[in-house]
């Protein structure tokens, strides 16, 4: 809980200093795209979170992104039906998912690898499968394009409107903080990351459990990836997704996911999603130039997970000093 | 005898009042000791009574947070181990600290290499290695590469190594935990000799035996603090084991005889990774408690670890209750009604970030849960409360995040994870390493409860006395054999060891 305490902390007073320099920032329109944004991250940070806490990594992210986002209106267009495309592209990210797992825990081979060389995969046959054309539903499948744009009238707020993928995301979250904190599966997750080890010893199985995260977090990135795609249109397979894994990263840090494995909460993820849009949308809104971008965001992050290691080095000497006059009084 | 050296009056090292500690732990509490010139002091007490962190005082690789070290009678401050070297000290590690790639004279002169230029002079450091050699007793050229040694010729070129940098105070931290009883006693001769040449020895060991041979005075630590000291003509087995433990030997093992049941664990020609050309046989009754004892490297966590399903067996078959069983997991393992308390506590017992109860619940959690695999809350609330109590924990609540318990109570952790269970077979690795003297009697007490109330019990140890004082029978192991199996009333120390360095081989039951 603390450790959320702290980023949403950062991410009000990001929110605050914005919005006093510029009164757009609160505007229904900036706040509506700034919560449809966060949620479509949200849900693919959600995703890397799973593998963060086994003490893996995902860096396939974004082209698991673009395979999916590319292949459902390229399916669509060669007139597979609804729900067959999203039943096809939904099992290709899980088996995406289940090849890294059986990688990872059968051939024990690095996570960072697997998934680095699945990066250069997904992207390339995207891109060899639609020919590097753009891709897009142009004006049909409006039913379909209304789980990315589409808006919810809000009781009582006149004037605002809550976007649908904000309640996908909402959704997405609430099993996902389920299956993390209150089943076996998310207490072995967590075993895992901190003592793999420790957790073959107490009879755990380890691999069908890491395994598992990895499906999560593919099949998480799909979801992503039909929703980019459904939202913007008109998808380039060679740009579609880039870097979106490492802002699934930073995001899953900064909302307290340890890199080492096993500890984080879905909430402070969410929360971390939300402080990565709003970071982006501050720097447009404050006119700060936006090749500065990429400068501001890392070093955000930066201060954010120093300040994080520093608390906790103070938190641990106290406990330290602590203890020593517990054990010596 | 120190009493034989009246020429020198003052003492050679003299430690005093010295206290170290450590987050959440009071390693030594003014502890002091005194080595006279030209004698072999042995330092003696349980895991984790200070010995390790006095030694690394001495030898300059930790600093005292208070106390005083004399040498010659005179003040000196060891801050790091060039200083302790500089003053004479040599401290000899556990595990040799020697490159294999190079050759015994490069070893001996690691970083102190005769040169001219920067061009090393091989020929003095052959000749001045020879020198050396000579006095340990070890009759190679110095150009044999140490990877091709024993480890009993290793520990005599560490030993060489000490000399050449004329080392008066020798420290050796159990030098014949992986040694073999003619190593041992060629290890021994050199002691004796390098004495006559003037060196003294703190020689620190588990095993009484060698100690009762070997030392002039002894020196016993407890829980961090002086124990108290035996001269030479009061060295007993006896006395020094009341002294560590701090209580009558009858008192400290809880052994109370049990009535063998029928068989529960059944072992046929199993055959580990490791050691593959020894099949072992042997068999686990219920209400018993076998022990396994053997010198480091023997293979014995190796059996622990092919019972319980973390390494797969190259052969045999194992019997639960009567019916073959196939272990190619922990969860297999567990399946049969096996636990195992691996031997590192710290990397496979306990999850140190996590708190009590969610340790204490690890290998249980799956039994108990509810539809949709949720976590019972409850019954894990009240098992890890029942464990806490029952086994008298010492934490401030099953919240308590483990890595800041003591290390009896953290076994106590592990050891709670599987009564959760209630298994057939208990498997335990080294039960009390590490773990205070108060603690290590509640895990006998424990363990005999558990054989009364008919759970079966094969444990490892490396500790002589724990070996004898809780075991009906003993299995012994030397290089991945079992060697022997010995009652209650045959174990004595001479009669283990022999059987643990490969002595004689008695006939093993089949």
């Amino acid at each position: 809980m603390k450790k959320i305490l702290g980023i949403l902390i950062l991410l009000i007073v990001v929110c605050l200093v914005t919005a006093v320099s510029n009164k757009n920032f609160f505007s229904a329109y900036n706040i509506q795209n700034v919560t449809r944004l966060t949620s479509l991250f949200g849900i693919i940070s959600i995703g890397v979170a799973f593998v963060i806490i086994s003490g893996g990594i995902d860096l396939s992210i974004g082209s698991v992104i673009c395979l999916i986002g590319s292949l459902l209106p390229f399916l669509l267009a060669k007139g597979v039906s609804v729900p067959a495309a999203l039943l096809l592209v939904g099992a290709i990210s899980i088996a995406i998912g289940l090849f890294h797992g059986l990688l990872i825990t059968k051939l024990k081979l690095q996570p960072f690898i697997v998934t680095l060389c699945g990066l250069l995969i997904y992207r390339g046959i995207a891109r060899g499968i639609t020919e590097d054309q753009t891709q897009g539903f142009g004006t049909a499948h409006a039913g379909l394009r209304y789980l990315a744009t589409g808006k919810i009238d809000v009781p009582f707020i006149e004037g605002f409107k809550l976007p649908v993928p904000f309640l996908i995301m909402i959704g997405l979250a609430v099993v996902a903080a389920f299956f993390l904190n209150k089943t076996i599966f998310g207490r072995y997750l967590k075993a895992i990351g901190n003592n793999e080890t420790a957790a073959r010893y107490s009879g755990i199985k380890t691999d069908r459990t890491v395994i598992m995260a990895y499906v999560i977090c593919s099949f998480l990135s799909g979801v992503g990836g039909v929703l980019f795609a459904l939202d913007i249109n008109s998808v380039q397979p060679e740009g579609i997704g880039n870097f979106y894994e490492l802002y699934a990263i930073a995001a899953a840090v900064l909302g307290g996911c340890s890199i080492r494995g096993g500890e984080g909460s879905i909430l402070g993820v969410v929360i971390g999603a939300a402080l990565m849009r709003v970071l982006r949308n501050s720097i447009t809104m404050l006119g700060i130039p936006s090749q500065l971008e990429f400068a501001i965001i890392g070093a955000v992050i930066l201060v954010g997970v120093i300040s994080d290691e520093l608390v906790k080095r103070y938190a641990q000497k106290r406990r330290a000093i602590l203890q020593a006059r517990q054990t010596s009084g | 005898m120190s009493s034989s050296h009246p020429t020198h009056s003052r003492p050679l090292l003299e430690v005093r009042q010295i206290s170290k500690q450590f987050p959440g732990v009071k390693a030594l509490s003014r502890v002091s000791l005194t080595l006279h010139h030209v004698e072999v002091l042995a330092v003696i007490g349980e895991n984790g009574a200070g010995k390790s962190t006095l030694m690394k005082i001495l030898a300059g690789v930790q600093t005292p947070d208070s106390g005083t070290l004399l040498i010659n009678g005179e003040e000196a401050s060891l801050s790091n181990v060039a200083d302790a070297l500089n003053s004479g000290i040599a401290l000899i590690h556990q595990e040799l600290n020697l490159s294999d790639n190079l050759d015994i004279a490069a070893n001996i002169f690691l970083g102190r290499e005769p040169n001219h230029w920067g061009i090393i002079n091989r020929r003095q450091t052959y000749l001045e290695s020879e020198k050396f050699l000579k006095r340990v007793g070890l009759n190679l050229p110095p150009q044999t590469l140490v990877g091709n040694l024993t480890v009993g010729q290793q520990q005599m070129v560490e030993i060489a190594k000490a000399l050449s940098i004329n080392a008066r105070i020798l420290i050796m931290d159990e030098p014949t935990s992986s040694l073999s009883l003619h190593e041992s006693e060629a290890l021994f001769s050199v002691i004796r000799e390098l004495k006559t040449q003037g060196v003294s020895v703190i020689y620190i060991s588990h095993r009484l035996g060698e100690v009762n041979e070997l030392a002039d005075r002894v020196v016993v630590l407890r829980d961090g603090e002086n124990a108290g000291e035996l001269d030479h003509d009061s060295i007993s087995h006896d006395r020094m084991v009341q002294l560590m433990v701090g209580r009558n030997v009858s008192q400290f093992f809880p052994y109370t005889p049990h009535e063998p049941g029928e068989v529960v664990l059944e072992v046929k020609n199993l055959r580990t990774p490791d050691n593959p050309t020894h099949p072992i046989t042997f068999t686990l009754r219920k209400n018993e408690i076998v022990g396994i004892s053997g010198l480091v490297g023997a293979g014995r966590t190796e059996l622990m670890q092919v019972l319980f399903g973390i390494d797969a067996p190259r052969g045999g078959a194992i019997f639960v209750n009567g019916k073959e069983i196939h272990i190619h997991s922990p969860q297999d393992a567990i399946k049969a009604g096996l636990a195992l308390v691996p031997e590192d506590r710290k990397l496979q017992g306990l999850i140190l970030e996590m708190a009590v109860r969610e340790n204490m619940s690890l290998a249980s959690l799956s039994r108990d849960r509810r539809h949709l695999g949720m976590i019972n809350f409850a019954q894990e609330r009240k098992t890890s409360n029942e464990m806490i109590a029952a086994m008298n924990i010492k934490t401030p609540n099953d919240r308590q995040i483990v890595q800041f318990l003591s290390g009896g109570n953290q076994q106590k952790v592990v050891l709670g994870k599987w009564m959760a269970l209630n298994p057939s077979v208990l498997l335990l690795d080294e039960p009390t390493r590490g773990v205070d003297v108060g603690a290590k009697e509640e895990i006998y007490h424990l363990m005999n409860e558990l054989a009364s109330r008919g759970m079966a019990i094969l444990f490892v140890s490396s500790d002589l006395e724990e070996i004898r004082g809780i075991s009906d029978r003993v299995l012994v192991m030397h290089e991945g054999q079992l060697t022997g199996e010995l009652s209650r009333e045959e174990m004595s120390e001479e009669a283990i060891m022999q059987l643990a360095t490969g002595q004689i081989r008695a006939p093993v039951p089949s």
